[in-house]
């Protein structure tokens, strides 16, 4: 069973990476998932908003005009401004970059190095493996936002500070769910065989056993990108996170949320539509991928 | 309609809260009502609870209740600087003696610490010893207030002595800083000058009942204390909420009664149309400026030209127009409270570098300095303090003043423990949000922050000619003769050299419950918080 499904699973990833054109794919994912592809396209526009912020926008995202503080919106500013005068509509856009920076860079980090440890953590097996989790078992038990309010408050805030705060919780995460799939991939002849050819560790990590946990690791990865954006926003609203003029939609809501809800609700809403639209990308995308890759979801 | 309404009820409201508050000394001796717990909200963190080293509102609101003062700004008259009564001490503020060199204080009998010591002069020798004469690693922020004292002496029991090495006009408002409380001599002698900063023992009207770190301090009514029938509450609790809107939500919320800080306009207004006649507003001066500090020790912050440009970025009279709209800050001015006689006027500030009202000519001639120093595209740590108003506010404001002379500043906001520690101890920072909020109002005082050697002063410099005016300054006999030296003083602090960099003034605005009766507001939030005075009407 085991074997069966292993195979199935490489075949979709393979449906899904090669053998089709570009196009060919896109139709094919707008047709088995229109949901998915709606994700996808949210998480497409995030990225070309954030390569091409300066040429969109007309305003710069962080210097002060007051003449035209917390203007509602209108035809000059679309989405109105804030109480420093900054366009909200450019903020926001500049802010997906932040948004993607923090995003990726956890997501990428904290998946790949969960991924190695879950895996390794797997093949050896026996104490170490005992030992291992069991320190992942200490880190898990904190929630994700106090894991990563503990890590801010010994480095401090600031961008690189967030990506280290929300990297390291992720990384037990990760770790766990790989290795439960890895635990049935090392029971698998071909390992045996690979070990009995006098392969290195290294190289039966690398080559045959996390190839094989990929389905589970892109979703992992997916998610990631969504919660980390999301915790981004929520430590810069709390003031730990990064720190003005940079453009951040956690920042723009902190700003905004406190002092001009009542007065001046679009300096709140927006950034808070941003994130909401920006996590719910990350998830329906990544719903989609587990549904293409998971063969008992896919034959359901 | 709805905006005249709610202008309307806002001047009412404003307009009988001052009226409330110029009558309130008759109606409150008829209507007082005993009972109760305080709730009111601090927008700060806890750095430590010896009072002597720490310069913040965010320990004086939770911890003066528990103190007491050899003397006080008059809680009933808090706004004149010159109204001081006897707190400790016994009769009426001493005059002076030998040509306005000897103070003598008789010290009140039958006080007691909380811990049940009786208190006695050799309490205030040892804690004005400790503020004025600190050994080297102590910190004592006002050390400076008191140059002119030679000696603190107690001849008997309750008899202090403090011998001036010249007169000065500035000693009694100094001794009435709310900062100034008075400590056991027996606790200083048995665990030393650090065991303060952790723990209580005072004669206030109000024992320690809890600390919770991050939460609240709460206090319940000193059934000792020296003044017969105060306080009027049970009780009290300072709710820690840096966050205003925080703050804000626990006052509509009724969590709260109070803040004694300030918030800005706006939220002001939002309370008043919320609640109407349930909030009381008083206003306000503030003798609280907010300023830049640059560290020297760093390049190119050891270059004036560098300084120079710092503050000729900022647009402080565009700032003030609009700043005022979101933030507690207001008026423009340099190192006196701008309504102050010895403060400069407008056509005396627009000589100081930042203050021109060409803000082009100001921001070209920065440049200029810059690219003279060697540093057209300086980068610069920007430290603020993790409180909303005005810190953050302003602090953006500035870091947009520097870009426009081409200047890339790093905001780097901490909490309130963590930027003290890097202005006072790890000196880590560039360019710092740092503030001059003193109570009374006191000029010759009150301008040592600019001086080098100041205990609260943290930009590491040394400056001899600066320090040499200011001595000549603190024995000026006349106010004419003091206004001209604090011109030359104020010149070399925030222009010539440019130590320091002024960005605005505060102004207090109050809006709480006005079931709240018995506190008036002062032009600093230091003053008036001994809560022995309040009494709610509910």
């Amino acid at each position: 069973m085991v074997v069966i499904s292993e195979s199935m699973v490489e075949s979709d990833i393979e449906d899904l990476t090669t053998g089709n054109s570009w196009g060919a794919m896109v139709v094919t994912m707008l047709r088995k998932y229109p949901l998915g592809a709606f994700g996808a396209f949210i998480v497409f526009l995030m990225i070309f908003l954030a390569i091409f912020a300066n040429v969109i926008t007309p305003y710069d995202p962080v210097l002060n005009s007051f003449e035209n503080m917390l203007t509602p919106p209108n035809a000059q500013f679309w989405l109105g401004t804030d109480q420093f005068g900054r366009d909200i509509l450019t903020r926001i856009i500049y802010g997906s970059r932040t948004a993607l920076f923090v995003g990726f860079s956890c997501a990428i980090i904290g998946a790949f190095t969960g991924l190695v440890l879950g895996v390794a953590s797997a093949y050896f097996g026996g104490r170490f493996d005992l030992i291992f989790q069991r320190v992942m078992d200490v880190f898990m038990a904190f929630p994700l936002i106090i894991m990563a309010l503990a890590v801010v408050a010994v480095f401090g805030t600031g961008t690189q500070n967030v990506i280290i705060a929300i990297t390291i919780p992720f990384i037990p995460r990760c770790a766990r769910v790989v290795r439960s799939s890895a635990l049935s991939i090392r029971e698998i002849p071909y390992v045996d065989a690979a070990r009995a050819l006098g392969f290195t560790h290294t190289r039966i990590i690398l080559r045959h056993m996390v190839p094989n946990v990929m389905a589970p690791f892109l979703i992992m990865l997916t998610a990631f990108v969504g919660q980390a954006i999301l915790l981004e926003a929520s430590l810069s609203y709390l003031g730990l996170g990064v720190q003005e003029p940079v453009p951040a939609w956690g920042l723009m809501l902190q700003g905004g949320a406190e002092e001009y809800a009542e007065s001046a609700p679009w300096v709140a809403i927006w950034p808070g539509v941003a994130i909401s639209l920006a996590v719910f990308g990350f998830n329906l995308f990544g719903d989609s991928l587990r549904d293409a890759l998971d063969p008992k979801l896919r034959q359901q | 309609m709805r905006k005249i309404y709610s202008k309307l009820a806002l001047s009412l409201v404003v307009g009988g809260g001052l009226a409330l508050g110029a009558v309130g000394t008759a109606s409150t001796a008829h209507a007082v009502k005993t009972g109760g717990t305080l709730n009111f909200v601090v927008g700060s963190t806890i750095t430590t609870s010896d009072l002597h080293r720490e310069t913040t509102f965010g320990v004086v609101h939770p911890f003066r209740p528990f103190y007491s003062l050899l003397i006080k700004v008059n809680p009933e008259n808090p706004s004149s600087p010159t109204d001081f009564i006897c707190d400790l001490c016994e009769g009426s503020v001493p005059k002076g003696t030998d040509g306005f060199k000897n103070y003598t204080f008789t010290i009140r009998k039958g006080v007691k610490f909380h811990d049940g010591t009786p208190l006695t002069a050799h309490d205030i020798v040892a804690t004005y010893n400790k503020i004025i004469f600190p050994p080297k690693d102590v910190p004592s922020a006002r050390k400076s207030f008191f140059k002119m004292v030679d000696t603190i002496t107690a001849p008997d029991d309750f008899t202090v002595v403090f011998k001036l090495k010249f007169p000065s006009g500035s000693f009694i408002p100094a001794v009435a800083t709310p900062f100034n409380i008075i400590y056991s001599k027996k606790d200083l002698d048995t665990y030393g000058y650090e065991w303060h900063t952790k723990n209580i023992n005072g004669t206030g009207a109000f024992k320690l009942a809890e600390i919770q770190p991050g939460s609240h301090v709460s206090g319940v009514k000193n059934p000792d204390y020296f003044v017969k029938g105060r306080p009027y509450l049970d009780g009290f609790k300072s709710i820690i909420a840096p966050k205003m809107a925080v703050r804000l939500n626990a006052i509509r919320g009724d969590r709260a009664a109070i803040e004694f800080r300030g918030f800005p306009p706006k939220a002001r207004d939002d309370l008043v149309a919320a609640l109407g006649d349930k909030i009381t507003v008083q206003e306000s001066d503030w003798n609280c400026v907010l300023l830049n500090t640059i560290n020297h020790k760093k390049k190119p912050f050891d270059d004036a030209r560098v300084r120079r440009a710092l503050t000729l970025a900022m647009d402080r009279w565009a700032g003030s127009k609009y700043l005022s709209k979101i933030a507690i800050v207001k008026t423009v001015g340099g190192v006196v409270f701008p309504n102050h006689p010895l403060a400069a006027t407008k056509a005396e500030l627009v000589k100081l570098a930042g203050y021109s009202e060409d803000i082009k000519a100001s921001q070209t001639e920065a440049m200029r300095l810059l690219k003279e120093a060697g540093v057209p595209n300086l980068k610069i740590d920007f430290l603020n303090r993790g409180v909303d108003q005005p810190y953050k506010v302003v602090g953006t404001w500035a870091i947009d003043q520097y870009k426009k002379i081409g200047v890339n500043a790093v905001q780097k906001v901490q909490p309130s423990s963590v930027f003290y520690d890097s202005l006072r101890k790890k000196h880590d920072f560039d360019v710092s949000a740092d503030f001059n909020c003193q109570s009374v109002i006191n000029p010759i005082a009150d301008v040592t922050k600019f001086l080098g050697s100041s205990g609260n002063n943290y930009g590491q410099y040394e400056d001899q000619p600066l320090e040499d005016i200011y001595n000549k300054l603190a024995v000026a006999a006349t106010e004419k003769e003091q206004r001209v030296l604090m011109r030359e003083y104020e010149t070399r602090a925030i222009s010539d050299q440019a130590h320091l960099g002024v960005t605005l003034w505060w102004y207090k605005i109050n809006a709480y419950r006005s079931y709240v009766k018995g506190w008036k507001i002062a032009p600093s939030h230091y003053l008036n918080q001994a809560l022995d005075n309040i009494w709610l009407d509910q």
